[in-house]
């Protein structure tokens, strides 16, 4: 067991996969000798040889049209775009490729790749390094999309994605890389891709949220703790496909239900959440679900980008507003 | 001032238009079975290609794109290649997958409307129709860096059209290939035509097959209308690159004499005098003059030959005739390898409805 932080949870995960399955290279821009821009890959090169962690040309979308053809070949390649903001050129060969792979030809072929980006505001980057665009995917049949909140969740869910026979888009948030450190064991445990993880059990109110931003969201259930409130709060990690049933299970108990994401309100992830509630919980609802996000503006430069991310306070404002209604 | 880089492009053609060498032959068209087997292939897709066009007037299949006039450059490709290699093809290449053993019933479902079509007999690896222009390019040098990893001998063979080089994938997969000297062979089929746009629209370059001279690898011009000409390019740039010597584009020169697909209509934007006009280069008569010339060919062999094809192309359209449609369940069984939960209330929904 090693104290480790989350980039540092991703570097054990793709190095026991590296040893494990020869079958596992590793892509992207500056991943080999430099050990990538957050250092994800560090050591890699070194211990696994240059073919099998690949420095490539300066080329986004050839990164992942790449890393479709290793994959149809039978490689597991593990693709990193350097941030999310230089994601967009994949779309082509991850939304026309990758996710259609298997089902355009009727499962002759497949495509077990992994796309990893770090992800979100919060470490006062220059621009298009802030971006949140997990429901671009999460809205594409065919991939998964995961987000892990913590370096335990980040090494469990980062095998799983390796090792799952379908392609796989896994965000890391940037402000956790170095935020904490956890307890995890280097010992190739996966962890499941298609279950919510509950964090904390509560029976007056459900927090949802997933990547940095259960930073705030546990914050602010242990503000609400301190006035008596108890929050159940639930890491959707794998966004999809969606585990709308554990969510479901807690707001039948609490009634209230607030969604917390940093990616813009309009057709966010939470708003598929929001639309599963009223479908199938109705019922148990006690108070319209809230909705704390980034706001549907151009993530702003370092300045402003406290302002846009979700805080405790507005959290725990919508908690409120959950907990008041009538 | 000094030079620091210049560079030629060799063009090859072994037959002018009318079939007479130009010169001496390579060894393999020095045997008439060999060229006859082409011929035959040829004249296979353009026989198909026909059948195909009647068949979506009438309903019976979708969209379709045929190969017209370009017949040299997928049968020729095809034929230098090896089982194992892996041919990642756009969506006119039909003259290449049939070579390779895809059958023309499963070409007929896939224009047809029916994902099975992709499921095809001929090699498992191939990869399926890329419709996205040029974006195969990519996949196609992944592939190629399996090979090379795994140290297999295989070359991933990569076609796409002349529009495709306009397109950064293009660049982006030749650029790596170059740079990791990837087993991969790219062919333009150089049809003129990117629907309405003609080629000098496409680029100012003087040639497409010198955007390789970027990348740092070898690029050539063939006469894409002599099959002899395509099988020889392409039987050295694939054992170029199965023996470590790294990618080549071949830039094939060739002339698509029909419409972009059934959906288009030509004579919008160009003249029928144009188009009349290339149908002295085209391929399938050039081989048979050959053929004649050197008297392995006569009219009844031509007529054999006629019936031979429409007889298995019938067989291959009765075949997919009789393929009944998929059920709803078909939209999710292959989407992932397991159907996830979350999707089986949508299964059930497709079903309830049919």
């Amino acid at each position: 067991m090693a104290e480790v932080n989350l980039v540092e949870a991703v570097n054990l995960a793709l190095a026991y996969e590296m040893e494990h399955d020869e079958s596992v290279v590793v892509l992207g821009e500056d991943v080999g000798v430099n050990g990538g821009v957050f250092r994800a890959t560090v050591g890699l090169q070194a211990r696994f040889g240059a073919e099998r962690v690949l420095d490539t040309p300066l080329a986004e979308g050839a990164i992942a049209g790449l890393a479709v053809g290793m994959a149809a070949m039978g490689l597991k390649p593990v693709a990193e775009i350097q941030f999310t903001g230089f994601i967009y050129p994949t779309l082509d060969h991850i939304i026309n490729h990758a996710a259609r792979l298997r089902h355009r030809t009727r499962g002759r072929m497949s495509c077990p790749m992994v796309l990893r980006a770090p992800s979100g505001a919060g470490i006062h980057a220059p621009e298009h390094h802030s971006e949140s665009p997990e429901t671009l995917f999460a809205h594409t049949p065919g991939l998964r999309m995961v987000m892990p909140s913590s370096p335990a969740r980040a090494y469990g869910l980062l095998l799983a994605a390796i090792r799952d026979p379908d392609p796989v888009i896994f965000f890391e948030a940037t402000r956790l890389y170095r935020l904490f450190k956890q307890d995890v064991e280097d010992n190739g445990a996966a962890l499941p891709l298609d279950v919510c993880f509950l964090l904390r059990e509560g029976t007056d109110l459900t927090l949802v949220s997933w990547g940095a931003m259960l930073q705030e969201t546990l914050a602010a259930a242990d503000a609400l703790a301190k006035n008596g409130v108890s929050a159940e709060v639930i890491d959707v990690a794998t966004l999809k496909p969606l585990d709308l049933a554990t969510i479901l299970e807690s707001v039948a108990k609490t009634g209230r239900c607030v969604i917390v994401h940093e990616a813009p309100r309009t057709v966010g992830c939470g708003a598929e959440i929001a639309a599963g509630l009223a479908e199938h919980g109705l019922t148990s609802l006690l108070a319209p679900v809230q909705r704390v996000t980034g706001y549907d503006v151009v993530v702003p430069l370092p300045r402003l980008e406290n302002r846009y991310m979700p805080s405790v306070e507005r959290i725990l404002a919508a908690a409120r507003k959950a907990l008041e209604y009538a | 001032m000094a030079t620091v880089a210049s560079f030629e492009i060799e063009f090859v053609r072994f037959l002018d238009p009318r079939g007479e060498p130009t010169g001496a032959l390579p060894d393999f068209a020095r045997e008439p079975g060999t060229l006859i087997a082409l011929y035959r292939s040829m004249v296979l897709t353009r026989t198909f290609d026909a059948k195909a066009i009647a068949m979506q007037r009438t309903g019976k299949i979708g969209t379709f794109a045929s190969a017209l006039g370009q017949e040299a450059v997928g049968v020729g490709v095809a034929s230098a290649m090896r089982p194992e290699d892996v041919l990642v093809p756009s969506y006119r290449d039909h003259a290449a997958q049939f070579y390779r053993g895809m059958t023309m019933t499963e070409s007929l479902l896939y224009w047809g409307g029916d994902e099975r079509g992709s499921d095809f007999a001929g090699p498992r690896h191939d990869f399926a129709n890329c419709v996205p222009i040029g974006t195969q390019v990519c996949p196609a040098a992944g592939a190629a860096y399996a090979f090379k990893l795994r140290r297999e001998p295989r070359v991933a063979v990569c076609m796409f059209g002349d529009g495709a080089t306009s397109r950064g994938d293009f660049y982006e997969g030749m650029n790596m290939a170059g740079v990791w000297q990837l087993p991969l062979v790219m062919v333009i089929n150089n049809n003129q035509w990117a629907i309405s746009v003609p080629r000098k629209l496409q680029t100012a370059a003087a040639t497409l097959a010198q955007k390789a001279i970027a990348a740092g690898i070898e690029g050539l011009q063939v006469d894409g209308n002599d099959v002899i000409a395509v099988r020889q390019v392409a039987d050295a740039a694939i054992a170029k690159a199965r023996t470590g010597g790294g990618s080549t584009l071949i830039e094939a020169i060739t002339y698509r004499l029909g419409d972009h697909t059934t959906a288009d209509d030509a004579t919008r934007y160009r003249d029928a005098d144009m188009v009349r006009e290339q149908w002295q280069y085209e391929p399938v008569a050039r081989l048979r003059n050959y053929l004649a010339r050197i008297n392995a060919w006569d009219k009844e062999a031509e007529e054999a030959l006629h019936r031979e094809c429409a007889e298995e192309v019938n067989k291959a359209v009765d075949a997919y005739l009789a393929v009944p449609p998929p059920g709803p369940d078909a939209m999710f069984d292959c989407l992932y390898a397991a159907l996830p939960a979350a999707l089986e209330p949508q299964r059930a929904e497709a079903r309830r409805f049919g």
